[in-house]
């Protein structure tokens, strides 16, 4: 029984770029809006994470450096749906495949690179028997994550800040007649979502795999994106399920060293399976979905109108 | 006098045309010569050159070849298989290039579509079963370089087990399995061999993961059919050891890199280039090179390989080359215990070609 604390540890590594892209699309989501851009701002951040950690060094520049570029990407996504209110589905689309290319041209010369990446494990602690491992032998970006999903419950749910930009979410029209800027709420989420999304991607470049590769995300913006419907909108459960996702990837790659003969095929499906039937779910329940989805979501706003 | 001075100026504006249309038709001649001495050569690639896999080695082959022959090459990188690669292969051969080497499987009905319409162009495809008249196919006899990867896995292991991480289950990819389980058994009886399939030719995080995982589960050395460095990374982190595939992965895996099974190309795209300049290459053929061609070689050994190991892998690699070793002579017997190929036999190409058995030894079943 050897493996299970380790597999638990590589669960952890495979979930937590999923969360922090999850949580910062969830925030962009309940203000409304819908940036199906994940994918291209993962990549940049990956891109400038990995560029600037070889640059400088330093993994905190390099996490600023990706949530700046994800960021970035983000902005450019706001500015055309939300000042040009150019359609939300289609421009996102147009961030993914922008985002791929754009850290493919960027990162040419860092292919075939790498370096030593995040470190792992608090000292002493992670020595515990049992559950030192477990709860301590994780790399710093773990603990983060646990920390944004916290924060942004407590955002949400307890904070001013967080009830007006869910107001925005559920009904902009009433939110901008009690004079909230609408449009300046939703910057800031998104933003937000994409500093995030860039995080997650730079965990893939400097701690999952430290090196650089063209389109090295591989569809991981999209995993998120489906967490946030199957999590239906709530912090907590995009954890839960950033584990479930991550865990069916692991549990089946080590069912399959043992030899079991189960089709990977179908454990690779079990995620999307899953959130498809959560969605089925949440639809025929009128009232949950009223409860929890913006009701705002991908709808664009004029103040005018 | 307004009459004269615009007589004048129409004048000199025709002679300008007149001298700058000769000039220009003169240049233009000078160019057509120049290039009907050329030999153009184009590639069409899959992937990005920066790869550091399948693309990154055509690529290298590509350069050799400029270099060693003078003549111009051009690429077309991120070519998806399909309408996109028939397009491009027709532009190619429309825009003078004499050969054009299209190298990814799915290229293949594009190519032969092409060369049905551009007959006087030679066209070169990898991977591909299908020839014509103006086709040849070319791949290589990797299974020859895991072989030898296998004998040294066999040799470096502590735990007796080796960790194969799979892409897809065809025959490409299972000849490499059997060939490196075969290579190893002879060295060591008790090697087992773990497999897991993480169907993608290229996904760093999801083959770092099922590199972790055959770790946990107790292999010491992780051998790849996947593109991407990470597994080497991992085995480095992990401090086992590791086997890289189509690049040397060294960089990866100062420590954990033993070799790598390489694929080069350049000396098969310099022969060839060099028929079709003289007029005596031929379509219609397959060629399957491996060790012998130059096609397949190891990169170099790491230092953490006894010197026993090293000479026991460089025997083997000469031994395959000069014909004596073949990885899958007689007796090989599948997992049901029916005999493939009788004991003092060698195979023949076409049941090597469409492998889709493990040899007997390995657990578990291929994915269907």
């Amino acid at each position: 029984m050897d493996f299970i604390i380790p597999a638990i540890l590589t669960i952890a590594t495979a979930a937590t770029p999923l969360i922090f892209a999850a949580i910062g699309e969830l925030i962009v989501e309940k203000s409304g809006t819908l940036n199906l851009g994940v994918e291209g701002m993962m990549i940049m951040g990956a891109m400038a994470g990995f560029a600037t950690a070889i640059a400088t060094n330093s993994v905190i520049l390099a996490m600023l450096a990706a949530m700046f570029a994800g960021a970035f990407m983000a902005l450019v996504f706001g500015f055309l749906t939300l000042t040009l209110l150019a359609n939300q589905v289609a421009t996102g689309l147009a961030i993914t495949i922008f985002g791929l290319g754009l850290s493919a041209l960027i990162g040419h010369s860092y292919v075939g690179i790498t370096f030593d990446g995040l470190s792992k494990g608090i000292p002493l602690l992670q020595e515990i028997p049992l559950i030192g491992q477990l709860l301590f032998g994780h790399d710093i970006m773990v603990y983060m994550s646990f920390g944004l999903v916290f924060l942004s419950y407590i955002f949400l749910t307890k904070t001013k800040a967080g009830l007006i930009l869910r107001a925005v979410g559920t009904n902009h029209d009433a939110a901008h007649s009690l004079g909230y800027s609408v449009i300046k709420i939703r910057y800031m989420a998104v933003i937000f979502g994409g500093a995030m999304a860039g995080l997650g991607g730079a965990y893939l470049s400097i701690a999952y795999t430290p090196m650089w590769m063209e389109g090295m995300t591989s569809g991981r913006g999209w995993i998120a994106l489906a967490l946030v419907v199957f999590a239906t909108w709530k912090p907590w459960r995009a954890l839960v399920g950033a584990y479930i996702f991550g865990g069916i990837t692991i549990i089946q790659l080590n069912i399959q060293g043992f030899g079991v003969n189960i089709p990977a095929q179908y454990l690779s499906m079990l995620p999307y399976l899953a959130t498809i039937l959560v969605l089925v779910i949440i639809s025929r329940d009128k009232i949950l979905v009223k409860m929890n989805a913006p009701a705002c979501l991908g709808k664009a706003f004029h103040p005018n109108s | 006098m307004g009459n004269i001075s615009k007589i004048i100026t129409s004048v000199i504006a025709v002679a300008v045309i007149a001298v700058g249309g000769y000039i220009y038709s003169n240049v233009s001649a000078i160019a057509g010569e120049v290039a009907a001495k050329d030999f153009k050569v184009g590639f069409v690639y899959i992937g990005p050159p920066g790869d550091h896999g399948w693309t990154y080695q055509h690529d290298q082959g590509r350069i050799a070849v400029e270099k060693a022959l003078g003549v111009k090459t051009s690429f077309v990188e991120n070519i998806s298989e399909g309408p996109d690669a028939q397009r491009v292969i027709n532009q190619l051969a429309a825009s003078g290039h004499n050969m054009i080497f299209s190298t990814s499987f799915g290229y293949m009905n594009p190519t032969l579509k092409a060369a049905k319409r551009n007959k006087n162009v030679m066209f070169e495809h990898a991977t591909g079963y299908k020839q014509a008249e103006n086709v040849a196919t070319y791949s290589a006899r990797f299974y020859e370089g895991r072989y030898v990867a296998g004998h040294i896995a066999g040799k470096m292991t502590k735990t007796n087990v080796i960790g194969y991480i799979g892409s897809f289950p065809i025959p490409e990819v299972i000849r490499g399995i059997n060939a490196a389980y075969l290579g190893a058994k002879k060295v060591n009886p008790d090697i087992k061999i773990k497999i897991i399939w993480v169907n993608s030719w290229f996904d760093p995080g999801k083959e770092s993961d099922a590199a972790k995982t055959l770790i946990d589960q107790g292999a010491d050395i992780i051998m790849q059919h996947t593109d991407s460095p990470a597994p080497v990374q991992v085995a480095e982190k992990r401090g086992v050891f590791a086997i890289g595939q189509a690049s040397d992965m060294s960089s990866f895996g100062p420590k954990s890199h033993l070799t790598s099974i390489v694929d080069n190309w350049a000396p098969y795209y310099i022969s060839r280039v060099k028929a079709g300049m003289d007029g005596t290459w031929q379509g219609g053929g397959d060629t399957w090179g491996g060790f012998a061609s130059g096609m397949v070689e190891m990169s170099s050994y790491n230092d953490a390989m006894p010197q026993d190991v090293q000479d026991l892998a460089t025997s083997i690699r000469k031994g395959i080359t000069d014909g004596s070793i073949h990885p899958f002579a007689g007796p090989i017997i599948n997992q049901a215990g029916e005999v493939i190929v009788k004991a003092g036999d060698k195979p023949e190409d076409a049941m090597l070609a469409g492998m889709n058995f493990y040899v007997q030894g390995i657990d578990g079943q291929i994915p269907k």
